[in-house]
Order: structure tokens, then sequence, then C-alpha cells
């Protein structure tokens, strides 16, 4: 199983690096997309997926991170390599701050209060008073940005760039984190609580840490769209983006890193495809991405709770068993 | 003066619709420990059906009545096929469903009905009632209907049979059991009654918010702020929530906060109620899934 | 001396756990049984077991046709009322509505009326509350609710499970009291598990002792109650 995963990351990474010279333009900007969700996707899996705690409302963090940067950038000047860090940073306190009242709600209630957060967050980022910030309804531009050095690379090239480097950074922070010590606590807070507290483990600072954690990977994401996409606009980051990061980590693979970059792949090029198909089906094949993401977490959750993931786990489980008999 | 009147009356005009939506959640809430995060898209799409009758003819009660019944059944053949095989599964597991359940409702009305906005008019038309000079009749008629379904829910549970066997299945499914009342049946039938009362909710706000595959989703967050503020196990503590959640809307956005940023007010009201007493105004005990 | 319920065989299992090992017993029709045993002999799983409570193995005969089942709700409606360990009472309805729950599933309705002039003669006190919360009833209240809400469903075989637990000697004699005159005078079969097994074996005409999940003991109360060494040895006294 190890040597197939490694194998399987070898040529993950050997396609990434290659990638920038290779695709094309929109094609390089997709799967930038692809890594930026793949960013998010992790974060809110390490929340929900290793440490249980609900939440429908990342689109919000995902939008302080792009807020964030745009606003750093645009009004304060500051270079993209310093406003998305800086970005995240504020995203990881107010997620660890949003932590303390999420203790005291139970499974149910903190989906219901991240909901609430999702459908408020558009408004909240519209609000004229905010305007001079934010740019009220019509958002902010960035501007998107250019190889450092002179580097013969375009900016779909360099922002991918960028992307990738992130995206590695956090994966392998991320798997640091939980094959260790912090992730095992955070596994027994989910499945265990009582039990974990018996055995000593704060968790009412583990699940606060966990919860700024994730916002922290939700804001490097939101960063590095805003500077990828080159604009934040409030409606953009309102409940369809929150349930689209559930959708990918459903069909992905609650609790599996690995299944981040299954659920990028899956929330960025359906919708796309399903555009497409508005050419054959008509105006109203806008609505097929939701048919797809809704049938597919139910059936998701009947017959592959571990989702993608966990099935390519089985099979390979399967292949090894049967070469052995 | 005239205009605080004014705000309070459509206030209390979408309180109604947030009130009933709020009364289906506690209902499905108190039977099964769950929050129906699909409510919304299926009184949506309950609306969409009422609309195509309409549409080909039909009067508008008859309409109403037909959509009432098809809400119905859809409800339980819900509860039936996609609730209870995820009965026992934990938690996440029914939010995730819901939520799917919420995609495929919003898709398939965005699919057979089209996203452009459509009109919805209220069968209450003409003059204000009794002459009065702040409520039109559209929203009088629509408080009427509310009040109405409350008044008939009330009923049904208190003085009916099956309404107390519903009750008892909700509060205790084994005892309930041991003296022959078939729960899960009363499961699908309360599933079945919350997305009749959904169906009315939907087709009370479509006149005033208009419709649109869409148009359920602040609704729905209201309706959800008056539930938690007025105990999510206590129905009619929902209902009173329901309609201080319209009216506060209504205030708050005209005189304080402003129009475009009302929706933060349900989200305070969750976030603060959950917090400070989770149990609301009126609720008695808070489930702790522990 | 037909048997209302004839059982063997019977296991029972909480899920992968094998809880009664095959137990064979018989309640005589319009009798008293009892069901006795220390603490987790398997009493309760018992009559869990003939409730379709649990899962459970083996021959069923209610009222001579085999008892097939599958659901609580429907042991009920066929006459069987369960009244079971800690009695089971909708605490958040009142006295009433727990009554009208007794008599949601009978077939019978003609006779609902005089059944529930019998049942308030039998728990007078249960009149005088009838709209308060059934949670607020003391124990000793909430114990004849459950028997009074079993009573309205117009029963052939009534299981009751420790209705002695927690109350006190006054109370207990009074309700075993009703219990006789329900057995003798409305001809309801009763299966009754107790741990009070003097009481019990005052009651009944039949007795059986269950250890660890099998019949230890089995056959007529009388003889049981007067032999020394059984007495002695399994129910300590």
């Amino acid at each position: 199983m190890r040597a197939l995963t490694r194998v399987g990351w070898f040529f993950a990474i050997l396609f990434g690096l290659s990638a920038p010279f290779w695709l094309s333009g929109y094609r390089l900007y997709q799967f930038s997309q692809v890594l930026i969700y793949a960013i998010a996707l992790l974060g809110l899996n390490l929340l929900t997926g290793f440490n249980g705690q609900i939440s429908l409302g990342h689109g919000a963090f995902f939008a302080i991170g792009g807020y964030g940067a745009a606003i750093l950038i645009v009004k304060l000047g500051l270079p993209y390599w310093v406003a998305i860090p800086a970005a995240s940073v504020v995203c990881f306190i107010a997620g660890f701050l949003f932590g303390f009242p999420a203790l005291r709600l139970g499974g149910l209630y903190l989906a219901l209060a991240t909901f609430a957060l999702a459908v408020a967050t558009p408004q909240l980022l519209a609000y004229k008073g905010f305007d001079a910030l934010t740019g009220g309804s019509q958002g902010l531009q960035v501007l998107k940005p250019t190889a450092p050095f002179g580097w013969p690379l375009n900016v779909d090239q360099w922002t991918f760039l960028i992307c990738l480097a992130s995206t590695g950074t956090l994966f392998v922070l991320a798997r640091n984190l939980l094959n260790g010590r912090v992730g095992r606590a955070l596994i027994a807070i989910r499945d265990h609580p009582i039990a974990a507290e018996a055995m000593g483990i704060d968790a009412a600072l583990y699940k606060t840490i966990c919860f700024g954690i994730s916002a922290f990977y939700a804001g490097v994401a939101g960063g590095l769209d805003a500077v990828a996409v080159g604009f934040v606009a409030p409606e953009s980051f309102g409940l369809p983006l929150s349930l689209a990061f559930l959708v990918g980590i459903v069909v992905g693979g609650l609790a599996s890193i690995g299944g981040a970059l299954f659920g990028a792949l899956f929330i960025e090029f359906v919708p796309n495809y399903a555009d497409q198909l508005t050419v054959f089906l008509g105006e109203n094949a806008k609505a097929l991405p939701g048919a797809i993401y809704g049938v597919l977490m139910i059936v998701m959750m009947a017959i592959a709770p571990t989702g993608v993931a966990g099935l390519v786990r089985s099979m390979v489980r399967m292949m090894r068993s049967s070469g052995r008999t | 003066m005239l205009e605080l009147q004014h705000q309070l009356a459509s206030g209390l005009a979408l309180g109604g619709v947030y009130a009933i939506t709020a009364l289906a959640l506690v209902m499905i809430f108190q039977a099964t420990q769950l929050l129906n995060f699909a409510q919304g898209e299926m009184a949506m799409f309950s609306t969409y059906l009422a609309w195509t009758f309409i549409n080909n003819g039909w009067n508008y009660w008859s309409a109403f009545a037909a959509t009432l019944a098809l809400s119905f059944v859809g409800g339980v053949l819900i509860q039936r096929f996609i609730v209870r095989p995820f009965a026992h599964a934990p938690v996440l597991a029914s939010v995730i469903i819901f939520i799917g359940l919420s995609f495929i409702f919003n898709a398939l009305a965005g699919f057979l009905f089209g996203y452009s906005v459509q009109s919805f008019d209220s069968p209450f038309d003409g003059p204000p009632w009794f002459g009065n000079k702040f409520m039109s009749a559209s929203e009088s008629g629509s408080v009427l209907v509310s009040l109405a379904v409350l008044v008939l829910v009330f009923a049904f549970f208190r003085y009916t049979p099956l309404g107390l066997a519903m009750r008892a299945a909700a509060q205790n499914p084994t005892s309930a059991r041991l003296v022959g009342v078939r729960v899960g049946s009363m499961l699908a039938l309360g599933w079945g009654l919350a997305a009749a009362i959904g169906a009315v909710a939907g087709m009370m706000a479509a006149p005033i918010v208009y419709l649109d595959p869409n148009m359920m989703g602040g609704i729905l967050l209201y309706a959800f702020a008056g539930a938690v503020l007025g105990g999510i196990d206590n129905p009619w503590g929902a209902v009173l929530g329901g309609f201080l959640v319209g009216v506060a809307e209504n205030l708050l956005g005209a005189y304080v906060v402003g129009e475009e940023v009302k929706l933060s007010v349900a989200l305070v009201v969750i976030i603060a109620v959950l917090v400070a007493k989770p149990s609301g105004l009126f609720g008695r005990r808070i489930v702790a899934r522990v | 001396m037909s048997a209302i319920l004839r059982v063997v065989g019977l296991k029972a299992f909480y899920g992968p756990i094998e809880a009664l090992h095959g137990i064979d017993f018989e309640v005589e029709d319009g009798r008293v049984t009892a069901l006795l045993g220390a603490n987790g002999a398997g009493k309760t799983t018992t009559l869990r077991a003939v409730s379709a409570m649990i899962r459970r193995e083996g021959t069923l005969e209610y009222a001579g046709r085999p008892l097939r089942a599958r659901a609580p709700e429907d042991v009920a409606r066929l006459g069987v009322a369960h009244v079971p360990d800690g009695r089971g009472t909708f605490t958040d309805l009142s006295v009433e509505e727990n009554l009208r729950l007794g008599a949601y599933a009978r077939r019978d309705r003609r006779k609902l009326k005089a059944d529930f002039e019998r049942v308030f003669g039998y728990f007078p006190r249960l009149a005088e509350r009838i709209k308060q919360q059934a949670g607020t009833l003391s124990g000793g209240e909430q114990q004849m609710l459950a028997i009074a809400r079993a009573l309205l469903s117009a029963p052939r075989l009534l299981l009751l499970d420790e209705p002695s637990f927690g109350l006190a000697p006054l109370v207990v004699s009074e309700i075993f009291r009703i219990l006789r005159a329900i057995n003798e005078n409305d001809g309801v079969s009763i299966l009754l598990v107790e741990q009070n097994a003097g009481l019990a074996l005052d009651l009944a005409t039949r007795a059986y002792l269950l250890e660890t999940g099998r019949v230890v003991v089995g056959g007529d109360a009388s003889a049981i109650r007067a032999n020394d060494s059984v007495r002695r040895a399994y129910l300590g006294y």
C-alpha cells in the first residue's frame, strides 16, 4: 500500500511540475483552481473528517483569506507573498476565536451555526459600510502575480507554480501533523470524546486549535484564489461555495489527505463539464452540477462513506489479497 | 408612525412564513433529533408545483390543495427511502444527506422550471381588509393562512388519536411500540406533514420574495433562527420565535442595520442563543450527543 | 388447562451476545405465572424476547397459534400488553393521554368507556390526577398508570416487569392486591417478573427460576414456596 501511495504521489508531483510547460493557459488556470480547492478541502477535512466538527461555512474563512489578501494588496500595496500569509494568519485567529463558541455547540448545532455563517457572508462582504475597504458589491480587482527575477514564465504558469508549492508544503505539514500525536488526539476526540478527556487530552484546546488551522488553510486557499482569479466579489463566497467544499470532502474521502485532491478535481471539473453540456441540453443544464452533487452525496454515504480515496484503498487491498492467494 | 405600523405588519406576514417553517423544522427535530436542512428547497419545489398547476388553468385553491397532497406524499417517500436507511448513522451522515437532498431539489427545480424569476400572485387581492391602513390584503391573508395552519396542526396533535400517537412516537419510541404504535409509520407521517407545511410556507412567501430556485435560502435561515430562539424542542416556542424574527428582521432592517445585511441578524441570533442559552426561550433541554 | 403462551427453546440475543440459552415455560390461560431469579438472570430479557423487542430464536405459541410477529407493535396488537421495567411512562404527556395511548391499538372500542371506568375503579388516584403531567406522579402512581394503560388495551396476556421495583411496601401490597383482582375478575393472564419472590409466589400458580439465562427450577408455585432448599439456594430466604 505504501509503495502504491508513493507511486501515486510521485506521478502527481511529476504532473504538477511539468504542467506549466505543456498545458494551455486556461487548463493551467483550472489546475491552479484544483490546487487551491485542495488546500481548502484539506483544511475542512482536518476539522470535519479528522476532528468531527461539522462546518458548513468554510466559504467564510475562504472569503476572509481572499478579501484579506486583496485588501492588503490593493489598499496597502503589499506584495502577494506577504499579503497571502498575513491574511491567512488573520484567518487562523478568526477560526481559533470561532472555535470557542463552537466548543459549546454539538455536531448538529455547529452545522447550523456555520450554515448561518455561510448564508450571511455575502451580505456582510457587500455591506455599504465597509465599501471603502471591500469595494462593496463590486468587489476588488487584484493584479495577478508576475514571475520574479525576470524568469520566462507567464502569469498563469507562475501562479500555478505558487499554488503547487503552497499545496505541497501544506499537504506535507498536514501529513506530519496527522501522523503524530496531534492527529491521534484529534481522531480520539472525534470518536471517543469522553475517553479522550479521561486520558488527559485537553479536548477544548485541540478543538479550537484545529478550528484555527482549518481556517488557516481555507485562508491560504482564499488568498491564492484572489490572486489567481484576479478579483474578489461578494457573490462568489456564499452558501454554494461552502456546500461545494462539503461535497468535495465527501466525494474525495472524509479523513483522508489524498482525498482532498480527488475532491478538488471533482468540484473544479464537474461544473465545467456540465457547462459544456448546456450546448446540447439547453440553458437549464445549469442544474446538472447540483444534481450530480446531490445524488453523489447520498449515494456515497450509502455505499462509500470513505469517498473515492477509500474506494481506491479498498481496490488496492482487493488486488493485493487476490494476488497473494 | 404609519411607517412603523407597516413594517410591523409586513414583519408579521413574513413572520408567519418563518413561524410555520420553524414548526416543520421542530416537528422533525422532535421526532428524529435531526435538523432538516432541505426544508427550504422542498418548500420551494412544492411552490413550483403549485405554480405549474396555476399556469395550467387551475384555480388557486385547487392548486393549493393538490400541492399540499403531493408534498405530503413526497415527504413520506423521502422519509421512507432516503432518511430511514440512515436512521442510525452518525450526525454528519444525516447532515450530508440533507444537503444532498437540497442540491437535488434545487437542481430539479432549475431544470424543470428554469432559473428566471417568476411572479406568484397571492390569492388575496383587493382592498385592505376591514379598511385598515397598514396591512395589505395579501399580507392579512398570509398571516391568516399561517395562523390557520398553526391552529389545525395544534388541534391535530392535541385532539386526535393519530396526533397523540405521533407525539408518543417522538417522545418515547420504545414505549410507543409497546402500545401498538407503528413508530416507523409515524415518522413518515411526520415528514409528510412537515413537507405539506413547508409547501404552505413557500406559497405564502412567493408573492413577497418572488419565485426562483433560490428563494428559500434566506427564509430557511430565518426559520432556523426562530426555531433556535423559541427553543428547538418546543413547537410553540418555535412559532413565537418565527414571528419575533420576522418582525425583528423588518424593524432592524428598516431602522438599524439596513436592508442589505438583514441576514446577519439571523446569524447573530443563532450563535448568540446557542452559546448563551441553548434551550432558547421556551425549550427544555438541549440534546448533548456524547 | 390450556396455555395462553407456550415457549420452547427460547434464545435471545443482545447483538451478538446470547443472553437466553434456550428456555421452556408456559403461562396458563387465566392464571399468573412468575419468572424469578437474581439480577442478570435473564428475566427482563425473557419479556423483551416475547415482545419481539430483541432478536430471538425458538418456538413461541400464543393463544394456540405460532407467534410470528417481528416487531413489538405487532405483538402488542395481538393482545399482549407489556409493562416494561422502569414503567415506560410517557412522562411529557398527561395521565389521560397515557391512558388513551393504551387504548390506541385496541380493536374492540365499544367497551372502552366501561373499561376506563373499571380502571379508575382499580386506581382512583389516577382519576384524581387525570390532567396532571405523568412525569410528576410518584413512583407508585406511575406504576399504577403503567398497569392501567396496559389494561386499557384489553389484553389477554399481561407482561409485568418488576412492578414492585423502588416502591414502598404499602404501595406494593396495594398493587399486588389489584393485580390479583385483575387476574381473577377480568381473566387476564399474567406473566410476572419479580425479584420479590415472596410476593410473586403468593400471587402465582406456576413459577420458573432463571439463572444466567437458563431455567433451573419450574413448577407449581406453592410447591416451590414450600421447598426450603430451593428457596434458600435460589431465592435467598
